[in-house]
């Protein structure tokens, strides 16, 4: 049997030893419980396995030049990133509950937590959580818990797939969730503006945002400010590269993917969120914190601390209902950042807008391709329209080789012809100016 | 050991990063610039590389050595597994692809995998279908107390309650908190397991529901299981299974034969995928036929054709509560492993996962006090009352089964016994390596009666000796700033 070490001969000693007989061992199951032969497909070796999910891998299309984004990128992943993530010590221990043997996973938290303060200008940062969905929904109870107050207004040019996800939680809560239609791309002021009042606990937008349109919360956060509401900002952190970060603007609660941070796309996990705010909400932030500590030698040390604000000890009172983190990515995005640094990390940022702005020229010089914004400052994903409809030019692009971007129609009505176009450093001047050209050829 | 901030040079770089090759550089108006680059440390690759590798020696894993960490079921994690999840076609695939027109047809083997372990979780537990979208187990609770909300909404049910035993992990209360609930806890009987009489005494028609574990966190098997799922039906309340404990009889009882009508699992638990330091995890959620249109949108769907699809239309579902599919590359090494298992694999999972745990329990049991002697499953928990008594508390005990190269066992959980000890070797170790801890077992038992304080003072070998919480949490420092 795979995976299990005693043999016939060492499990009936150890039943002789202890006085048991094999049927013992289940005597305490009511017999009706126990259920016959499941009908499941027969051992497969690890040589079996093996073949049978490389011939599944290679039916599917990795090879499409990747120009999709929506929040979830194709970047370079250095090869030290894997080799250090993959070492087992870390991969195989659990939760640092014994503070002594998990030195390694409690100070690589405490410096990923470091990392996301200094990435985003924010004051502290929790051990993470699962992904940036879920990250801003925990932003969003945190905001509700903070001031005491049930209504949520979120721009629509957040990330749509975080918004359904929040309507489902919130669903049967007693919480008023406001969506504002976003003005020319950017995080819509008047409108947000009309529904802020003393009852708003926090107005939740994104940077850049869905669109790839570059903001400033500056004036928002004073605007909530003066109502006593809290500012929540989703944001790209390859982006913070370069980008003013929430901390300089003003926001309450900065959250985000972190999977541009050297994870791999995976099909949609695991990633990473992250989540950072001021020093006053530090107890009302969810999951894990690690701090730091002395033992009584005066040797400094890693430890889980201020629990009381989880579920294990407060159990229907935690403030989350989250009892573990996704430390293997915190993990992941640190080794990325530790490698990139102050210099790497702002040029990564940086060729990705150069090279977005590269493809924007081209691909607006195609007969019939237009920006859907008016002249705005986007970083490195930006919404074209079409002649036609963009599914379908798509779906006619993937034919030739390109995953040339999402179809806005799937979120948003009256953008059946528009494109959103995420340009990452990967791509190269070549591949930007194949997809123009086959752009151009298809419509 | 310094931080890694610590080790900063100025000047140093740790990659080479491709020249542009496109004639634009773009100057973004200033004012939407941040003002200095972020202090990201400037190290050289193997500055990063021997930071990383030191503080993995400041780590103990499975790899490393026996982790019985009761209740988190720590076993081995195959290699096999993680190799599948680095293959280019599962690893680089985006996950928009499949909501592009014909993206369905580019993403084949990803759905199959998405689908055939639904349909073997399925088989598994006896439920009627799953969603993979949770991110952990208490990810999955919460999915599945939204679709005990959502199915009493649509009954046209008035329901406030859910009820959850004293013995629960943390999670159950605050998950059902969360969904909107209010939680009143069941007392454990003395024999450790839910009692049924006062199920019977807290029942009426404002009870949403019942969270059960089952093994419990005693690693008892409640042999009324049943009883209490019909009580509760009796109600029209749902009966959820907490999966955190299905290693104990994996393969043998299916949730669903119980009267379950919820169940989630925790894949870095029963199916061996890794717990990563604390993640990530994957918290699959089975349903049985009545509440299968409130799982979560998508859901794979097998065509007529054969062919693979993600189905989104779906109008009594709870909606998305993850981005895409799930943590994919968890439920990936899930799926392998069970597919090396097959039916056989699976009960022999359970029957040795129980011997071991009994063999542990009943080598100890002259030596630590057991509150609950009976047949247990895949954990025993002790008490250790006796060497407390000598002060020697189950704190100490755990630091000296450190030094003696050993993870101790879970610690002060289930709260209904004082100084616990919980410990689950799962399936995976070996009679030497049990035998190996009931010696250092032993051994810490009689040095807490003749020389306490050789307990008390430990751990001696580790890199750092017991910390001060209470400084931690006081002098809060969680981060170090520029």
């Amino acid at each position: 049997m795979p995976y299990i070490s005693n043999t016939d001969e060492q499990r009936a000693a150890m039943l002789a030893e202890i006085g048991m007989t094999p049927d013992d061992l289940f005597a305490d199951v009511p017999k009706e419980f126990l259920c016959g032969k499941l009908d499941l497909p027969e051992a497969r070796s690890e040589q079996q396995v093996r073949d049978h999910l490389a011939e599944l891998a290679g039916k599917n299309h990795i090879h499409l030049t990747c120009f999709l984004g929506g929040g979830f990128y194709d970047h370079f992943i250095p090869s030290a990133v894997y080799a250090l993530t993959s070492r087992s010590e870390f991969y195989t221990a659990y939760t640092p509950y014994q503070p002594e043997v998990s030195q390694g996973t409690l100070q690589a938290i405490y410096e990923y937590q470091s990392m996301i303060c200094r990435l985003t200008e924010m004051d502290v940062s929790n051990a993470s959580l699962y992904d940036g969905g879920t990250a801003l929904y925990e932003a969003m109870m945190m905001a509700l818990s903070a001031t005491g107050r049930n209504k949520i207004i979120i721009d629509d040019s957040v990330n749509p797939i975080y918004r359904v996800m929040i309507q489902s939680y919130t669903r049967n809560l007693k919480i008023e969730l406001i969506e504002t239609q976003n003005e020319d791309g950017l995080a819509n002021r008047e409108a947000i503006g009309k529904q802020l009042d003393d009852k708003t606990a926090a107005i939740i937008v994104q940077n850049p945002n869905f669109f790839g349109c570059i903001d400033d919360f500056t004036d928002l956060s004073e605007m909530a400010h003066k109502k006593g509401a809290l500012v929540i900002s989703s944001v790209y952190p390859i982006s913070l590269g370069i980008l003013k970060t929430p901390g300089a603007m003003g926001v309450d609660i900065a959250t985000g993917e972190g999977q541009s941070l050297g994870m791999p796309m995976s099909f949609g996990g695991p990633y990473l969120g992250f989540i950072a705010t001021r020093k006053p909400l530090v107890r009302k932030m969810p999951g894990r914190i690690v701090g730091q500590t002395m033992d009584a030698q005066g040797r400094c040390g890693f430890v889980l601390t201020l629990q009381a604000r989880e579920q294990h000890i407060r159990r229907d009172k935690a403030t989350s209902n989250i009892c573990s983190n996704e430390a293997l990515c915190a993990l992941t995005a640190l080794v990325y950042m530790s490698l990139l640094g102050k210099e790497g990390l702002r040029e990564v940022a940086q060729l990705c807008a150069d090279k977005a702005s590269y493809a924007y020229q081209k691909l607006t010089s195609i007969p019939g391709v237009t920006p859907h914004f008016r002249a705005k400052w986007v970083f490195n994903e930006m919404v074209l329209d079409l002649p036609c409809d963009a599914a379908d030019v798509i779906g006619r692009l993937i034919e030739k080789g390109f995953a040339a971007g999402f179809p806005l129609s799937r979120y948003y009505k009256g953008m059946e012809n528009s494109i959103l176009v995420a340009v990452t450093e990967k791509r190269t001047k070549q591949q930007i100016g194949m997809l123009a050209e086959a752009l151009e050829a298809v419509l | 050991m310094k931080l890694v901030f610590e080790k900063s040079v100025p000047g140093r770089r740790g990659l080479t990063i491709s020249k542009s090759d496109v004639s634009t550089s773009i100057n973004l108006k200033a004012d939407l610039l941040r003002d200095k680059p972020a202090e990201l440390p400037e190290l050289s690759e193997l500055d990063v590389v021997r930071h990383f590798t030191e503080l993995s020696r400041r780590n103990f894993g499975v790899d490393t050595n026996f982790y019985p960490l009761g209740s988190c079921t720590m076993k081995y994690n195959p290699k096999v597994a993680e190799r599948i999840a680095a293959y280019p076609g599962f690893a680089h695939l985006h996950p928009l692809i499949p909501q592009l027109r014909i993206g369905g047809i580019l993403t084949q083997g990803a759905l199959q995998v998405l689908y055939e372990t639904d349909l073997l979780l399925r088989e598994i537990c006896g439920m009627a279908g799953f969603t993979m979208q949770p991110m952990a187990g208490a990810h999955g609770e919460l999915t599945g107390i939204m679709m005990m909300a959502a199915y009493h909404k649509d009954r046209g049910n008035k329901k406030t309650t859910v009820l959850i035993p004293d013995s629960a992990h943390g999670t159950n209360p605050a998950s059902a908190a969360i969904a909107g609930y209010v939680v009143k806890a069941v007392p454990s009987d003395d024999n450790g397991l839910m009692d049924l009489a006062k199920v019977k005494k807290m029942l009426n028609d404002e009870v949403a529901g019942v969270m059960l574990t089952c093994p419990n966190t005693l690693g008892l098997f409640n042999p009324h299981v049943r009883e209490i799922c019909d009580l509760i039906h009796s109600v029209d309340g749902l009966a959820y299974y907490d999966g955190a404990n299905l290693n104990a009889i994996v393969g043998k009882v299916r949730p669903g034969d119980l009267g379950f009508d919820i169940v989630h699992l925790n894949l870095h638990k029963t199916f061996a995928t890794p717990h990563g330091g604390g993640g990530p995890g994957a918290g699959p959620v089975g349903v049985v036929e009545k509440l299968v249109d409130f799982l979560p949108v998508s859901i794979v769907v097998k065509r007529e054709d054969g062919t693979y699809a993600l189905e989104y239309k779906r109008p009594k579902s709870i909606g998305y509560i993850a981005p895409f599919y799930g943590n994919f590359g968890i439920i990936l090494r899930a799926y392998v492993y069970m597919l090396m298992q097959g039916d056989e694999g699976l009960k022999r999972i359970a029957e040795n996962a129980v011997l071991n745990a009994n063999y542990i329990k009943e080598k100890l049991k002259p030596h630590y006090d057991l509150p609950h002697p009976q047949t247990c499953k895949h954990e025993c928990v002790f008490s250790a009352t006796r060497q407390a008594a000598k002060g020697v508390h189950g704190i100490d005990i755990a630091k000296a089964i450190i030094d003696a190269g050993f993870h101790p066992p879970t610690m002060y959980f289930p709260m209904i016994v004082k100084e616990a000890l919980m410990i689950e070797p799962t399936e995976c170790e070996s009679k030497e390596t049990l035998d190996a801890f009931i010696e250092t077992m032993i051994d810490i038992a009689k040095r807490a009666q003749t020389d306490p304080e050789s307990v008390t003072d430990c751990p001696k070998t580790t890199p750092v000796g017991r910390l001060d919480e209470t400084k931690a949490a006081r002098e809060l420092n969680i981060a170090s700033l520029a």
